[in-house]
């Protein structure tokens, strides 16, 4: 074995193959730093040139690119707010509250150099795993799968500390908006009102974006200013990012196992892997109080475990064809491509590829977290140009995004409805995490279910596995309660309990016009729900029941606390933000008319010279500049935009 | 467009095209030429697919467009379109709306875009009278089972014709339901646990020991099936077959040794055919989903001599020794249909009789539960 691993090795540092990874880097972080094109768009650019290549070669240049699209698209999820992929979703939470602190530089520095660490333990665990890793990827059956798919649902608790109620109501709603589309069990279409669009569910992408960039860019515009709150110099936070991962050693390697080891469950992986390693960020730090409004380990946890996770889900790809991410699904087609079947025979004949395969996404991640890291200083700047200038372009950027999900101008449509849900959640203090938590993860929890009863009947929960996974579930919900018991206790005992009582009561209930309008709102939800999901039979609407319980239950509890508790009415304010969710929807209508292109280019020119009041030849010149991205885009990806009148006739 | 030309001839010139189709990227985002060539032959082909980049027939798609490029005339450009969505029928409807009728817009369509359109789903607005092939591509496939449920494939048979076994499966209407129906015909009660992702996770779950039998096409099986074969993990009971240009099922030329499911259905039936609507449905769906699994197609109304001209390349191409050898590592051992007996095929089976329709949906919700 450790001369196929040698020579594998020098296979590695031939010029040919580090001449095509380094064209794969480069092609997967300018995909990687543009929102919403990621693995796929980067994939189907290579793609064609895969067909006859030397298949180390060829894996080397795939490798280089799906080592760093999770590396390159921190950019954007730091930067302005945008996730740029599900794995960097939980990046957003604390990335970008940084970057609105004046931080961004340090932020970016130090997702790089996790990204890089983490990528480097996830191929040092993955070449030694791989040769091992078939009974532990076949350990993991329908039930032990649900059980994670649990685990993850429980970080909402973390997630929501004192706002339990409504961190769980947010869940319940994610997760019914969730199971719209057919029903895995039965083929039973719920929720989808008829609707063509709705058939297949809502693109993560969309609802992604919605929730967490919209009501940012909404905020920021109200504001005025520059994205950084504060005046900062950037060169301090750079290396102050690098100093900070040095001191989070531990988090690091333990989030890079983390997700190296989800990362080889197959179906599993990139969706939740964030999340955990997020969740377990704030429950293993003494001090809370910055999550969520920046702190630093909330982007070091995520952004070390993503890259390894990146490295882990090879091994369900290599090994039984079935891959654990949307990228690595990708990176399969790329393989058939080349003429290798995945199964045993990835170890048994072509183990040389194999660990080609691995050292090239360590070398890769080393690559690219360094280009990226090169960059940092330079593009964290932004930030602190006026937000205004910036907004059109990013609107742009999210609506090609979104729009690159199906294709559809209903994307554009859901993106605007989930957009004025988050602005909502935002403005009254609900937790958005928690709502996309449910999201991604009901179609996981409804399917494993479902395969779990039916494979293994009520012996499914009693497996050593599910027990484990259970245990810890159960600790991470009870652990905080009973800590703060003993530390109540402790405090008893000597004496002193005034502290600890004046916290807990320091804390009042707060009830705004904003909340009445959620909570309503979600009841009525549930009521629809409720009506539309009637008739359907119990296996397929067993989920979609639960999900209405959930929400109704946590709903009840909230309003029975404020019942109970005094509450403190707070004054929230929505009008103005409302007008620009009007605004969007103008938009949207503009370009059903006109076409995306023209529509994009008239925005931004209209928004630069009337908003941001911009000189008119930077305001022509910068959106010129858009119609050239669009319309360059579309023919390098052949790409195809929403055609309206005017359209074909200006950019044909 | 500069950079679809350097794809669809890659293949030929290989890597040393990147370096410059990487360079050209910049200046083709601004220059659109419209050079269209005075011959019948479109300059540029573009390919719908209705799945997502690096999906099976994605990967199958961008195996021959090179082929169909270097052997047309003037050597067209094929560029593919993904358009992926509600398991192809999102694609193949937008197709249907927007295609030319040129003949240069093709679709790549598989079993699960042609099975809702036999169904009658309610999403499918696309018809496959509208449309004409090109080529078709044959696949078969290989039902096996748990070792636990004996020692060779007689007593697998004898164990699970009487006790209910287990399979994992896509979803009620997706490429098993061929195999769902063929059990049927045995005797075999199949508790089919829906909702894999792909036909690899069902073999995962059978790899788990949560499934008692399990089903691939040949690629499949060949690459992940045949390494358990060997290690005494599994058995392989029967092959679907292949259909010859009669009509007739016969010994799948991958699985030689193995016999057809209609073999077996005659060795435990006194020598006799199976018949009624559960054979009619079987032949249909087979002949629709695995001798035509996936499918070249060009609006019907496009120019007939240069659909003409379409499949005299891919006869061409398809005789070449070259595509013989390239193409045993991504088709198998079967070679493609091409024109007339494919359109001769389709006809046939997709022609669904609404009684055997009726028949289905009630089969579907009294055994499996699942409504069409």
């Amino acid at each position: 074995m450790i001369d196929v691993m040698l020579s594998s090795l020098s296979q590695l540092f031939t010029v040919s193959h580090l001449l095509f990874m380094t064209i794969g880097v480069l092609v997967g972080l300018v995909v990687g730093i543009i929102p919403g094109l990621g693995g796929i768009a980067g994939m189907s650019l290579l793609l064609p040139f895969l067909y006859g290549m030397e298949p180390s070669v060829a894996l080397g240049m795939l490798m280089g690119l799906v080592a760093v699209i999770p590396t390159g698209d921190t950019f954007a999820s730091v930067l302005l707010g945008i996730p740029g992929s599900s794995a960097s979703q939980a990046t957003v939470v604390d990335g970008f509250s940084l970057a609105k602190r004046g931080q961004a530089a340090r932020a970016l520095s130090s997702a790089f150099l996790s990204s890089m660490l983490g990528g480097l333990l996830g191929a040092v665990v993955l070449s030694a795993f791989i040769v091992i890793a078939r009974p532990l990827v076949l350990s993991f059956s329908s039930s032990e799968l649900f059980m994670l798919t649990l685990l993850g649902l429980s970080m909402v608790a973390v997630l929501s500390g004192k706002e339990l109620f409504k961190g769980i109501a947010a869940c319940g709603l994610g997760l019914l908006v969730g199971i719209i589309g057919m029903a895995p069990a039965t083929g039973e279409f719920r929720l989808n009102f008829g609707l063509d669009y709705l058939y297949d569910g809502l693109p993560l992408v969309v609802v992604g974006l919605g929730i967490f960039a919209l009501p940012e860019i909404v905020e920021l515009l109200l504001k005025r200013g520059a994205i950084s709150e504060r005046p900062c110099r950037l060169g301090e936070g750079w290396a102050r990012g690098l100093k900070d991962v040095r001191e989070q050693k531990g988090l690091v390697a333990r989030c890079a196992a983390i997700g190296s080891l989800v990362g080889t469950i197959p179906g599993l992986a990139g969706s939740v892997v964030d999340w955990m390693t997020y969740g377990h960020a704030v429950q293993s730090a003494r001090d809370k109080s910055q999550f969520g409004k920046g702190d630093i380990r909330g982007v070091i946890a995520p952004e070390s475990a993503n890259n390894a996770c990146a490295c882990g889900a090879m091994v369900p790809t290599l090994l039984f064809g079935v891959p654990g991410s949307g990228t690595a699904a990708i990176f399969l087609g790329g393989l058939l491509l080349l003429g290798l079947q995945p199964g045993v025979g990835m170890i048994e004949t072509h183990l040389d590829l194999t660990y080609t395969i691995i050292w090239s996404l360590a070398l890769a991640n080393v690559l690219g977290a360094a280009l990226c890291l090169l960059l940092a200083r330079p593009v964290a700047s932004l930030t602190r140009v006026r937000f205004t200038i910036l907004a059109p372009i990013i609107m742009v950027l999210i609506m090609f995004a979104a729009y690159q999900a199906t294709r559809s101008i209903a994307d554009l449509v859901a993106l605007g409805v989930i957009g004025a849900v988050g602005i909502l959640f935002k403005q009254a203090g609900w937790s958005r995490p928690a709502f996309l938590i449910g999201f991604v993860l009901a179609p996981g929890a409804e399917n494993y279910f479902y395969q779990a009863v039916q494979f293994q009947g009520m012996s499914a929960f009693s497996r050593p596995g599910v027990l484990i996974v259970g245990a810890l579930i159960v600790a991470i919900l009870f652990m905080p309660m009973l800590k703060k018991v003993w530390l109540r206790r402790r405090a008893v005992s000597r004496g002193s309990d005034g502290e600890t009582s004046s916290n807990a009561s320091g804390f009042a209930n707060s009830l705004g016009r904003i909340d009445l309008v959620i909570i309503i709102g979600m009841l009525l939800m549930a009521g629809v729900a409720l009506v539309d999901t009637w008739g359907l039979s119990l296996t397929g609407g067993i989920m979609p029941w639960l999900a209405i319980g959930i929400l109704v239950l946590a709903l009840l509890c909230e309003m029975a606390r404020n019942l109970l508790h005094p509450v403190t009415w707070v004054k929230q304010t929505i009008t103005v933000q409302l007008f620009w969710i009007v605004g969007f929807f103008l938009l949207i209508g503009a370009i059903m008319a006109l076409g995306f292109v023209l529509s994009a280019t008239l925005f931004s020119l209209l928004f630069l010279l009337l908003v941001a009041r911009v000189k008119p030849w930077i305001a022509t010149g910068m959106a010129m500049c858009v119609a050239g991205f669009l319309v360059g885009m579309g023919h390098i990806l052949a790409l195809s935009y929403h055609v309206g009148v005017l359209d074909p006739l200006l950019f044909q | 467009m500069h950079i679809p030309a350097v794809i669809a001839q890659s293949k030929f010139s290989r890597g040393a095209t990147l370096a410059i189709a990487m360079s050209t990227v910049a200046i083709s985002a601004i220059v659109s030429p419209q050079a269209q060539a005075s011959t019948d032959v479109p300059a540029q082909i573009k390919w719908t697919i209705p799945f997502g980049v690096g999906g099976g027939t994605d990967v199958w798609a961008r195996f021959f467009a090179p082929w169909f490029s270097n052997s047309l005339p003037d050597n067209p450009t094929v560029v593919i379109d993904n358009v992926p969505g509600g398991g192809s029928i999102n694609g193949a409807n937008i197709f249907s709306i927007r295609a030319s009728h040129k003949g240069d817009n093709w679709i790549g369509t598989s079993a699960s875009t042609q099975y809702p359109a036999m169904l009658g789903d309610p999403r499918v607005r696309y018809d496959y009278a509208d449309w004409t092939p090109i080529l078709a591509t044959p696949t078969g496939g290989v039902v096996y089972a748990q070792p636990r449920l004996g020692e060779s494939a007689d007593e697998v048979m004898a164990s699970i014709l009487t006790s209910p076994v287990k399979l994992a499966a896509q979803s009620p209407t997706g490429v098993e339901l061929p195999v769902l129906l063929a059990l049927d015909l045995l005797g075999v009660d199949v508790d089919a646990v829906f909702g894999m992702r792909s036909r690899g996770e069902g073999r995962l779950a059978f790899e788990r020991g949560e499934a008692d039998i399990d089903f691939q096409t040949t690629s499949a099986y060949l690459s992940s099936v045949q390494p358990l074969v060997d290690d005494g993990k599994a058995i392989p009971l029967f092959s679907l077959g292949i259909l010859d240009d009669q009509g007739d099922i016969v010994r799948d030329p991958a699985f030689p040794e193995l016999p057809t499911f209609l073999e077996v259905y005659a060795s435990l039936n006194d020598n006799q055919m199976p018949t009624g609507e559960a054979y009619t449905a079987y032949r249909k769906f087979f002949a629709s989903g695995y001798t035509l699994q996936k499918l070249v197609m060009v609006p019907k109304d496009a120019p007939q001599k240069l659909i003409d001209t379409y499949r005299e390349a891919a006869r061409e191409f398809v005789a070449s020794d070259a595509f013989k050898q390239e193409s045993q590592a991504q088709l198998g051992p079967y070679e493609p249909v091409i024109g007339e007996v494919v359109q001769r095929h389709l006809d046939e089976s997709m022609d669904l009789k609404d009684s055997t329709r009726e028949w289905l949906a009630n089969w579907l919700k009294t055994e499996h539960d699942a409504s069409i």
